[in-house]
C-alpha cells in the first residue's frame, strides 16, 4: 500500500486536457480544463498539492476550504452555461490525501465548504449531467464527498496506490481500540473494511476497476484507453435514472449490500402500509 | 461475543410486547415478545465473554418472580447485573401496561 | 426575573437531551400521529458487527417514524448516539435514505413530506467503513432531490454532536437547529490534533472547543439557523416552525459566491479569534430564531 505522493491527479489531468494551470483566479491546488472527451466537450477538475497554498492544512493534496469553493464554482459555471443545451459531462479525476484538518477550516465552517461542492456535483447530475469520478490514486473519507462520491459512475483504476476509504489505517485501528493486525485481518474478511481496491470493487459502487500498467507515467495508448472508459460511462450515466440507484442494483450490490436491499424494500412496505 | 439461551417454563400468556435500553457501552436492550406455549425463551449476545453463570444467577432470579410466556432477547455491551435486572423490569412494566 | 423564578423554569424544563433517539423523534410529531417504521422488532441489525465481536443493536441506531408534524406530513430519522457513537453503518445509513427517497416520491406525488434528521454522530462507522462512507454519500443526493420539494432540517443537540461526513448533511441542509450543548464540524477536536498537532487544536481545551464548533458560535456565523434551549417543547416548536416555513428560496450550500468571497477576503496567515470571527462571517439577513 502505498503513501499518497500527489502526482497521479496532475498527470491525469494533463493527459486528458494538455493542461497544468490553474484557471484565472483559481488556486493552484485546484486545475480546471475543457477539453475534448469523445466526440464532446468535457469539463475535467482536480485537486493537487499546493505547497505555497494560503491555508497551511491545506497544502499537501489536502481538499479545504478554497478548494471545496473553486470546485462548486467551477461545476456551477458549467451548469449555467449549459441551461438550455446538451448537458457536457463533468469528470472529477480523483487524487485526493484527506479534508483539511485545521481549526481555520472547521472555524470558517469547512463542512459546508465541503457540502457546497458535493451540491454543485450532485445538482449536474440531477440537471442531466454525466458526472464520472475517476479515481486514480486516494479517495478518502470528506474529501471524497466532496469530490467524486456524487457522480452517476466510478472508475478506479486496480493497483496498489489506489484507495478508497473512511480513515487511515494507523487512525482507524487507534480510533476502534484495535491494533493494525487486527484491523488488517478484520479487513480480510469484511470487504466493506478493506483497503485492497480490489476488495472495495466487490460492494458494486464502481461501474469499471481499470488496469493502468504505468499509471505515473501513461502511454499514449493508456490514455486513449482509458478515455475510451470515460466515454462508455458517460453513455451509461446517460442511459439511465439522474440519482444513485445504479450503486444498489449492481451485481456486487445484490451479492453484497443483501442488508441495504432488505431495509429498502422493509421501509417501502412498511411506509406505504395503513 | 457470545450467545448464550436459557428455557424456564411459564404458564402466562402476555399480550404486549416491549422494548428498553440501548447497546450503548455497559449497556443492553430487551426485546421482549409474546410466545406460544408454556415456556419463556431468553436468547441473549454479550460482547463481554466468560460470564454465563452471572447470566444464569441473574436470569434464575428474574424468573422467580416472572412468570410470563415470552421471548426475551437481550443485546448486551458489558451491563452489570443490577442494571441487566433494571432493563428486564422496564420491559416487564412496560409489556403489562 | 428573579433567581427563584429561574430556578424553577430550569428545573421544570424537559430535557431534549437527556431524551435517547427513539423518545426524541416522537417528541416532534404532533401527538398520536407518529408511527415508527422498521423498529427493533424487525431486527434488521448490522451484518458486519457480530463478525467483530460487537453486540448489534435491534434498529442499527437509527430510528425511523412517519406522522405529521405541524399538521404537515413529516418523516424524522434519529441517530442513537449512545450507540457506536451514532456512527452510520450500512443499514443505519440506509434507513435514512430509503426513508428520504420515500419523503421525496411522496412529495412528487403531491403529498409534501418533509424530513427532520436527528444527528448525533460521529461519522462513518469505522467497523463497516466504506459501506458507511458510501451511505452517507447516498444520504446526501437524497438530500439534495427532497430539499427541492419539502424542507430537509436538521437537528444537533447533543452530547455526541454531528461530526466526521455526517456534517456534510447538515451542510446540505434547508435549515439547521442547535443547541448550546450541541457541536457541529467535519473534523473533531481530536483528530485535528492527531493530523495537524497539538498547536494547530488542543483537544483537551473544552473552550476552544464550544467556541468553534458550539452551536452558539454555529449561530452566530449564520451556519445554524436556530439556537434552542434543552427542552423538549421549544426543540419541537423550532422544528414546526421551520416545517410550516417550506423550502427556503435559497440553500447555504448554494451560495457559493457568497461563501467563496468571505473565504478570499480572509487572513489566512494567522489564527482567528472565534468571537471576532463572528463579524466576518454573519449573514445579511435578519436572525432566525433564538431562545
Amino acid at each position: 500500500m502505498s503513501e499518497y505522493t500527489g502526482v497521479r491527479g496532475t498527470v491525469w489531468f494533463h493527459a486528458f486536457t494538455g493542461q497544468s494551470s490553474p484557471m484565472q483566479g483559481d488556486p493552484k491546488s485546484v486545475l480546471i480544463g475543457d477539453a475534448s472527451l469523445g466526440n464532446e466537450y468535457a469539463r475535467f477538475l482536480c485537486v493537487v498539492p499546493d505547497p505555497h497554498g494560503r491555508f497551511p492544512c491545506a497544502r499537501h493534496g489536502e481538499v479545504g476550504l478554497e478548494e471545496a469553493f473553486t470546485l462548486a464554482t467551477r461545476v456551477r459555471e458549467v451548469i449555467e452555461h449549459d441551461k438550455n443545451t446538451i448537458k457536457r459531462p463533468i469528470i472529477a479525476i480523483v487524487d485526493v490525501k484527506s479534508q483539511a484538518y485545521g481549526r481555520r477550516e472547521e472555524t470558517a465552517g469547512i463542512f459546508l465548504a465541503a457540502a457546497s461542492a458535493a451540491d454543485a456535483y450532485g445538482l449536474a447530475r440531477l440537471a442531466g449531467h454525466p458526472v464520472v469520478a475517476l479515481v486514480v490514486g486516494h479517495a478518502l473519507s470528506g474529501a471524497f464527498l466532496t469530490h467524486g462520491y456524487q457522480a452517476n459512475r466510478i472508475l478506479a483504476f486496480d493497483d496498489d496506490s489506489v484507495m478508497i476509504h473512511a480513515m487511515h489505517k494507523e487512525a482507524a485501528a487507534r480510533v476502534t481500540r484495535r491494533s493494525v493486525d487486527e484491523l488488517e485481518k478484520f479487513a480480510k474478511e469484511i470487504a466493506p473494511m478493506s483497503y485492497d481496491i480490489q476488495e472495495y470493487a466487490k460492494l458494486g459502487l464502481l461501474y469499471r476497476l481499470l488496469h493502468v500498467e504505468n499509471p505515473e507515467k501513461p502511454s499514449q495508448q493508456e490514455i486513449r484507453n482509458v478515455q475510451n472508459e470515460l466515454v462508455a460511462a458517460i453513455a451509461d450515466a446517460r442511459s439511465g435514472p439522474v440519482d444513485l440507484r445504479n450503486r444498489l442494483e449492481s451485481t456486487g450490490a445484490r451479492e453484497m449490500r443483501k442488508a441495504s436491499i432488505l431495509v429498502r424494500t422493509k421501509l417501502e412496505a412498511q411506509w406505504l402500509e395503513k | 461475543m457470545e450467545q448464550i439461551e436459557f428455557n424456564y417454563p411459564a404458564k402466562r400468556k402476555v399480550l404486549k410486547s416491549a422494548h428498553v435500553g440501548v447497546v450503548g457501552s455497559g449497556e443492553l436492550e430487551v426485546l421482549l415478545e409474546p410466545a406460544e406455549g408454556e415456556a419463556a425463551h431468553v436468547f441473549i449476545r454479550t460482547s463481554v465473554d466468560g460470564f454465563l453463570d452471572t447470566w444464569k444467577a441473574v436470569m434464575d432470579r428474574f424468573f422467580t418472580k416472572y412468570d410470563g410466556a415470552v421471548r426475551i432477547q437481550i443485546n448486551d455491551a458489558g451491563a452489570t447485573p443490577g442494571n441487566v435486572q433494571l432493563r428486564l423490569e422496564q420491559a416487564v412494566e412496560v409489556s403489562e401496561q | 426575573m428573579s433567581n427563584e423564578g429561574y430556578n424553577a423554569k430550569f428545573i421544570n424544563r424537559q430535557s431534549f437531551i437527556e431524551l435517547d433517539a427513539r423518545e426524541r423523534a416522537k417528541a416532534l410529531f404532533d401527538e398520536g400521529t407518529s408511527r415508527e417504521l422498521l423498529g427493533p422488532f424487525d431486527r434488521v441489525e448490522s451484518p458486519w458487527l457480530p463478525m467483530q465481536g460487537v453486540t448489534p443493536q435491534a434498529d442499527d441506531g437509527c430510528v425511523v417514524m412517519k406522522g405529521k408534524i405541524a399538521g404537515q406530513a413529516a418523516v424524522v430519522v434519529a441517530l442513537e448516539g449512545a450507540f457506536q457513537g451514532g456512527s452510520i453503518g450500512e443499514v443505519s445509513g440506509e434507513k435514512m435514505t430509503a426513508a428520504l427517497d420515500l419523503a421525496c416520491a411522496d412529495s412528487e406525488k403531491g403529498i409534501r413530506t418533509s424530513a427532520v434528521i436527528l444527528l448525533e454522530t460521529g461519522g462513518v462507522r469505522l467497523q463497516e467503513a466504506n459501506l458507511g462512507l458510501a451511505a452517507i454519500a447516498g444520504l446526501m443526493a437524497s438530500i439534495l432531490a427532497l430539499r427541492k420539494h419539502a424542507p430537509v432540517i436538521c437537528l444537533t443537540a447533543g452530547t455526541v454532536g454531528c461530526f466526521g461526513g455526517m456534517a456534510l448533511a447538515a451542510g446540505l441542509a434547508s435549515y439547521v437547529v442547535m443547541t448550546r450543548e450541541a457541536r457541529l464540524g467535519m473534523n473533531g477536536p481530536e483528530v485535528i490534533e492527531q493530523e495537524s498537532g497539538f498547536e494547530e487544536f488542543d483537544s483537551s481545551d473544552r473552550a476552544l472547543i464550544w467556541a468553534i464548533h458550539g452551536g452558539e458560535q454555529r449561530y452566530a456565523t449564520g451556519l445554524a439557523d436556530a439556537l434552542v434551549g434543552d427542552d423538549t417543547p421549544q426543540v419541537a416548536n423550532a422544528i414546526r416552525r421551520f416545517v410550516s416555513k417550506g423550502v427556503p428560496p435559497v440553500h447555504r450550500s448554494s451560495q457559493v459566491a457568497l461563501y467563496r468571497n468571505r473565504i478570499a477576503k480572509l487572513d489566512a496567515s494567522q489564527q482567528w479569534d472565534p468571537k471576532e470571527f463572528r463579524a466576518l462571517w454573519t449573514t445579511n439577513g435578519a436572525n432566525e430564531e433564538k431562545r
